[in-house]
């Protein structure tokens, strides 16, 4: 039984771990800067979290992108010019299927293969064990970096509610289809964008809909002036207007077109704008005006056939969905590697870099303001040169590190977030791209 | 030179979409080949890659497209216009830009990882083709300068070997208003993913004085394909067969180099 498999040497190749957006983006990177590839994907095709068929994917047949196309797409490879603002997932899938075909990234592409572990070997080399997803042996090759792209919106977190319900309970990863909702009793648990999406369409399709939020948060509509408001936002970010002006603004605009929610029992923001990744949503508030949405506190406990609330009120939901969010999960990758802390938060450099390991990084590891084809876009760019540096100039790549590890964390993180798991990778897109472009450039080839 | 991070211009005012005119030539039977897009400089379109070097293309093997960028667009929508029909087609592309043309591949080779890119009698100095239209056409040249149209003679793009009538068919077609940001636009950016590039041209263009060829293929790594005794309109005018070859000729090698 313990008969040490062959290590198969890989010699300059780097490994990939997953082929969803991020994954996708680090082969093309990598392989773009002169490296060798090897990406393991458990599933049978591309697509990660945007691929509908996987079955950790979460999105369900209504989800739309939140962030506008150009805000959205891979820098280098926009999406048609004739698709909407805020395309649909299946359109999203597509995209990253023609971006895998376009740049021929299938064949470095090992499908249906699980990686279990990876374990550094000294000298920046790395054993990554991997197996086929059907059973069987498995397979130990060596690297000379590891990029890990196994997305985080996968392993769903469910909150521990005390007490027994009658009742559906169902995670909002488990949420597909509308017929689920359709003239049920249903309570959603959750403020984020998805418990929003969620109770707005169990508006349109249920028959009592409770939604249950713990604090108060700014919902931006869609649309600001007739144009995706995440364009409106980044022409204010181009005239770099202070934050205190940009929270001003926001909060005149959101006064003067959705008002004032707290009329309808939403709880005031606890947090000013733009200190929490915003809740993108028009349709909320006009449900809320039509009735169709009751806001309700935090929930307490289930009892029976009933939900306790904490202001004391009970109700009666046939099914509750929980939109509380995934937890970032690395099984094969030991804790330490990545700094994670007692609560399963990893501490990365621009959530990307491992701090003492150069030769692995994280990508796609992050919140935005913006959507995340970009960011990883750059990301990856960034560790290709800096893997690609390492090799070709390890003195100028010593001087980068040193210069990178007095880079302080607050130049491109959010200063002050809302202390959940939610906000933990929450950047700010402009700060961020700012940080990495500096890195770029510092490692630019002299 | 440093890629573009903070694309402001995109995230604010995104280029509108418009209908594009798009020809192509594919070869019998698909192939393994990457496709080739051609770009048309000031007042050519499409049509002029279409007379002949289009199915050149296609019968060498790879998928050929010719793209009219839009009307009256500046530089941005039409390097907007041929990245949007690069990314649009289903492998990496090869961008062949010709005269101003190529000027809008060059800036496009900064956004989007051209398979390998060809610069061909390529107008990245404004300044030196203006002056050399001034000199070669002053009458036609002039009316340009206050937004009128630009009017070409037809020793300024084809050289005696092409039959008058034939250019002149040509000529009538090409309507050209210049813009001033070809004469004063920036550096272009430096290409992203590296793509092996090829500028050619001749050293009897009208249009394109050979100090300024030079400088563009001294740029872009190299020195310059030259085809002597033609005009600036190289795939028009009478010996187009041979820079197409020689395109193609000059792409195999490269791509066969890189695949091993």
């Amino acid at each position: 039984m313990h008969d040490i498999p062959d290590i198969a040497d890989r010699r300059g190749a780097l490994c990939v771990i997953g082929a969803g957006a991020s994954g996708l983006a680090a082969i093309k990177n990598l392989r773009e800067h002169g490296f060798a590839v090897d990406c393991y994907e458990r599933e049978t095709s591309v697509g990660g979290a945007w691929n509908w068929r996987h079955d950790r994917s979460p999105v369900y047949a209504s989800t739309h992108l939140i962030s506008s196309r150009p805000l959205t797409e891979f820098p280098d490879f926009p999406m048609p010019d004739t698709w909407p603002d805020y395309p649909h997932h299946s359109q999203v899938l597509t995209y990253l299927e023609r971006y895998a075909r376009h740049f021929g990234l299938g064949e470095h592409i090992w499908f249906g293969t699980e990686v279990v572990s990876t374990v550094p070997v000294g000298d920046g080399r790395w054993d990554v064990t991997t197996r086929s997803t059907g059973g069987g042996a498995s397979r130990v090759q060596r690297y000379a970096g590891v990029v890990v792209a196994n997305g985080h919106n996968w392993a769903p977190a469910r909150p521990e509610i005390p007490g027994a319900f009658r009742g559906e309970v169902m995670h909002a990863a488990a949420y597909k289809d509308p017929a689920q909702l359709r003239g049920r009793k249903v309570l959603i648990i959750g403020g984020g964008n998805t418990g929003c999406d969620l109770a707005v369409e169990a508006a349109q399709q249920a028959g009592t809909v409770w939604h249950s939020t713990r604090r108060g948060y700014w919902y931006t509509p869609k649309f600001l002036f007739g144009r995706p408001a995440d364009q409106v936002n980044a022409r204010l970010l181009r005239w770099r207007l202070p934050l205190r002006l940009r929270q001003w603004l926001y909060r005149r605009t959101l006064r003067l077109t959705t008002g004032d929610l707290t009329r309808y029992g939403l709880p005031p923001p606890d947090h000013r704008p733009f200190e929490s990744h915003p809740v993108v949503n028009s349709q909320l508030a006009y449900y809320l005006g039509h009735g169709r949405i009751t806001p309700v506190p935090d929930v307490l406990s289930f009892d029976g056939g009933a939900v306790e609330l904490t202001d004391g009120r009970r109700i009666e939901p046939d099914l509750v969905i929980t939109a509380t969010g995934y937890r970032p999960t690395f099984d094969f990758l030991a804790p330490e590697l990545i700094d994670t802390d007692a609560d399963g938060r990893p501490d990365l450099h621009l959530h990307a870099f491992a701090r003492k390991h150069p030769t692995l990084a994280v990508a796609g590891l992050l919140q935005a303001d913006a959507g995340l084809f970009p960011l990883v876009h750059w990301q990856t760019v960034a560790i290709a040169r800096w893997l690609r540096l390492r090799t070709t100039d390890p003195v100028r790549a010593a001087a980068v590190q040193q210069k990178e590890a007095a880079r302080p964390a607050r130049s491109w993180s959010r200063r002050r977030v809302v202390p959940t798991r939610r906000h933990w990778f929450e950047v700010d897109h402009v700060r961020y791209l700012r940080a990495v472009e500096s890195l770029l450039r510092e490692m630019e080839a002299a | 030179m440093n890629p573009e991070v903070l694309r402001f211009d995109d995230w604010t005012s995104p280029v509108p979409p418009v209908q594009r005119e798009v020809l192509s030539r594919l070869p019998e039977g698909g192939g393994e080949q990457p496709p080739v897009l051609f770009v048309p400089g000031l007042g050519h379109g499409a049509w002029a890659f279409e007379a002949h070097w289009l199915g050149h293309t296609a019968e060498r093997g790879f998928p050929a497209y010719a793209l009219t960028p839009r009307e009256r667009g500046d530089l941005r929508a039409h390097v907007h216009d041929v990245i949007q029909v690069a990314a649009g087609l289903p492998r990496q592309t090869v961008l062949v830009g010709h005269g101003t043309g190529a000027l809008v591949v060059a800036y496009a080779l900064g956004r989007y990882p051209a398979r390998a890119a060809v610069l061909s009698a390529p107008v990245l100095d404004g300044w030196a083709a203006f002056a050399a239209a001034l000199l070669a056409n002053p009458f036609g040249t002039l009316p340009a300068l206050v937004g009128g149209r630009l009017r070409v003679s037809r020793r300024q793009l084809f050289s005696a070997a092409l039959p008058a009538a034939e250019a002149d068919a040509h000529r009538a077609r090409v309507v050209a208003r210049p813009r001033r940001e070809l004469i004063t636009h920036g550096r272009p950016p430096k290409p992203v993913g590296d793509p092996p590039t090829l500028v050619i041209g001749t050293p009897d263009d009208r249009v394109v004085p050979r100090t300024s060829l030079d400088r563009t293929a001294v740029r872009y790594g190299g020195a310059p394909l030259l085809f002597p005794g033609m005009g600036h309109d190289l795939m028009l005018d009478a010996g187009w067969a041979e820079p197409i070859e020689a395109i193609l000729d000059w792409l195999t090698k490269e791509l066969s180099g890189t695949a091993a």
